[in-house]
């Protein structure tokens, strides 16, 4: 069934390394990580021992650098002709699309993971809920999860990484938003009630202002697995759909 | 002899465009199968096809009697296949780019080793195995496809246009690279390519695919023979300008295809000059002995006199052009 799967994914995970790409992006990651904490977030002056500030800021940051970790995942295959080798390997197609996206989502989680000297910092200073800076992390990491498997199906649509990238901000920038007034109003001219309430369900924002305070909820998983899921059905059939095109 | 590929009724349509036609194929144990066509004549389609990457629009594909559409992941762990123009993972180092493809199909440990260096020897990679892929020449990146390709020692090859774009002494290696394999035996090895030679040089049999569909289909030996130029004689000899009508009244003769080169101006009008043609023979008509003879007896001093086995390009063209 995920026949493929470990080498697919081993070498994505190698992939990032060898061109200048996972350096860059970890770098990039954690400075901005910093200024959104301590610049714009004022973790110093604000005294508490808590990750909120920090956590706050991971839907912005993940807002353009997830896009740009995502674009390569389909469109560089295509783009190349790779996809021809790749598909004709005896690998699954599940097997491919969960490798690719699972590399992707191992190296976000990584570049989450190096910010550990902010928890060591946080825990030297005072004593914070650590559990909820755990929930904090986890919930973060979801949420990575989620934006990947957008991007990876985008990336999937066309040949070009670029309007992939673009693509994949709009629509995560949707998603941020979900919840509040912007993209509510243009749905309440037309759409029923229903809509409206199942649209604000999908604000990544809303969701995420509990995971920020370290409540992880059972359905904030559900809801971002779910959302995972769909994604990487969706970039199945996409990937059977346009390889050939 | 196993049938190895057999394609039954196989058809790709591209919207409005029949890219194959209802073809029927079977590939044997020991051939090499030389896939020739014009551009758009559907060679790429059919093999895109056998090797799963394309879903038929209807018809059937199978492998060692694993059909492609229910059992792809059988068919491909016994199909190595260069696609066309040698896509690869160009920021990977040569080495790294088969290691992977020794874990995609399976191996691992000292096996993966023994099948990466096999292949690496024969396509004689050794020198540039820790170089970038998208830092080697045309020639080494065929080489690392090919490399790919025969790595599981497959059973059934498919090389899609193997030479493309390569010069004579790569196109030499490889070509002695495709030999060594049939010669090793117990594969069926499909091509193809638009350099006729090639199909003479490496191919047990020749298929012509025009428009989807397959218009020739013998051995390179055969398909020559239905070329117009088959037992066709040319030759070079001092003889008066009429020499060339004269050649043409031989019985049995078909026509002359002058090839003499140019003549100077206010060169040796009517008298003796360097006459080269070809004397194309009628269907059936052996026509070198009469050619020889007379010549000798006209006196003409021959420089040069050869019987062609047809030419493959005639044929081709005579055959997909219309």
């Amino acid at each position: 069934m995920m026949r493929g799967l470990l080498p697919v994914f081993r070498r994505e995970l190698s992939g990032y390394f060898i061109t200048p790409v996972a350096y860059v992006f970890i770098v990039i990651f954690l400075i901005l990580a910093g200024v959104f904490t301590f610049q714009m977030g004022q973790w110093y002056e604000a005294n508490q021992a808590d990750l909120r500030v920090f956590f706050n800021a991971h839907p912005w940051l993940y807002l353009f650098l997830i896009p740009a970790l995502s674009m390569r995942l389909w469109a560089e295959e295509r783009r190349g002709g790779t996809i021809e080798l790749l598909l004709t390997l005896p690998v699954s197609r599940a097997g491919a699309v969960l490798g690719k996206y699972l590399a992707a989502w191992a190296f976000a989680a990584l570049a989450l993971a190096l910010t550990f000297p902010l928890w060591i910092t946080v825990n030297v200073l005072g004593r914070p809920d650590n559990a909820a800076i755990v929930a904090g992390y986890l919930g973060s990491a979801m949420m990575a999860g989620g934006f990947l498997a957008i991007g990876a199906a985008v990336s999937a649509a066309t040949k070009s990484q670029i309007i992939a990238f673009i693509l994949t901000v709009m629509l995560c920038f949707g998603f941020l938003l979900a919840g509040f007034a912007p993209v509510l109003d243009f749905f309440r001219g037309w759409a029923p009630a229903f809509i409206v309430d199942t649209v604000a369900g999908f604000s990544f924002l809303t969701r995420f202002d509990g995971i920020a305070k370290g409540v992880l909820q059972l359905q904030d998983v559900v809801f971002f697995g779910s959302l995972i899921a769909a994604c990487l059905a969706a970039n199945l059939i996409i990937v059977e759909a346009k390889k050939a095109a | 002899m196993g049938e190895m590929i057999v394609t039954r009724a196989l058809t790709k349509q591209f919207g409005p465009i029949l890219a194959v036609d209802r073809l029927d194929l079977t590939v044997a144990t020991g051939e090499v199968l030389g896939f020739l066509g014009p551009n758009g004549a559907g060679k790429s389609t059919t093999m895109k096809m056998i090797t799963g990457f394309l879903t038929p629009t209807s018809g059937t594909a199978s492998v060692r009697g694993h059909d492609v559409s229910k059992e792809p992941l059988a068919v491909k762990s016994r199909i190595g296949y260069l696609p066309e123009g040698a896509p690869l993972y160009a920021d990977m180092t040569a080495a790294g780019f088969l290691r992977f493809i020794a874990q995609v199909r399976g191996l691992s440990g000292r096996r993966a080793q023994e099948c990466v260096d096999r292949a690496v020897e024969l396509t004689q990679l050794k020198g540039v195995l820790r170089q970038p892929i998208e830092t080697l020449s045309k020639g080494f990146k065929r080489r690392v496809g090919l490399a790919q390709a025969i790595l599981h020692d497959p059973e059934v090859l498919i090389l899609d246009e193997p030479t493309d774009g390569l010069d004579p002494n790569q196109k030499h290696q490889v070509r002695q690279l495709i030999r060594e394999m049939a010669a090793a035996g117990g594969k069926a090895i499909v091509l193809s390519t638009h350099i006729l030679e090639e199909v003479e040089a490496v191919c047990s049999r020749a298929i012509i695919v025009a428009k989807g569909r397959i218009v020739a289909d013998g051995t390179p030996a055969q398909l020559q023979a239905r070329s117009r130029y088959h037992n066709a004689v040319t030759l070079t000899v001092q003889a008066p300008a009429s020499a060339l009508e004269e050649l043409a009244r031989l019985p049995g003769v078909a026509g002359v295809e002058d090839l003499s080169p140019p003549k100077d101006a206010g060169g040796v009008a009517g008298g003796v000059g360097v006459v080269r043609c070809t004397v194309i023979p009628k269907k059936g008509e052996v026509v070198a002995e009469r050619v020889s003879r007379h010549a000798r007896e006209k006196g003409w001093a021959i420089d040069q006199l050869r019987v062609e086995s047809g030419r493959l390009d005639d044929v081709f063209r005579q055959i997909t052009a219309a």
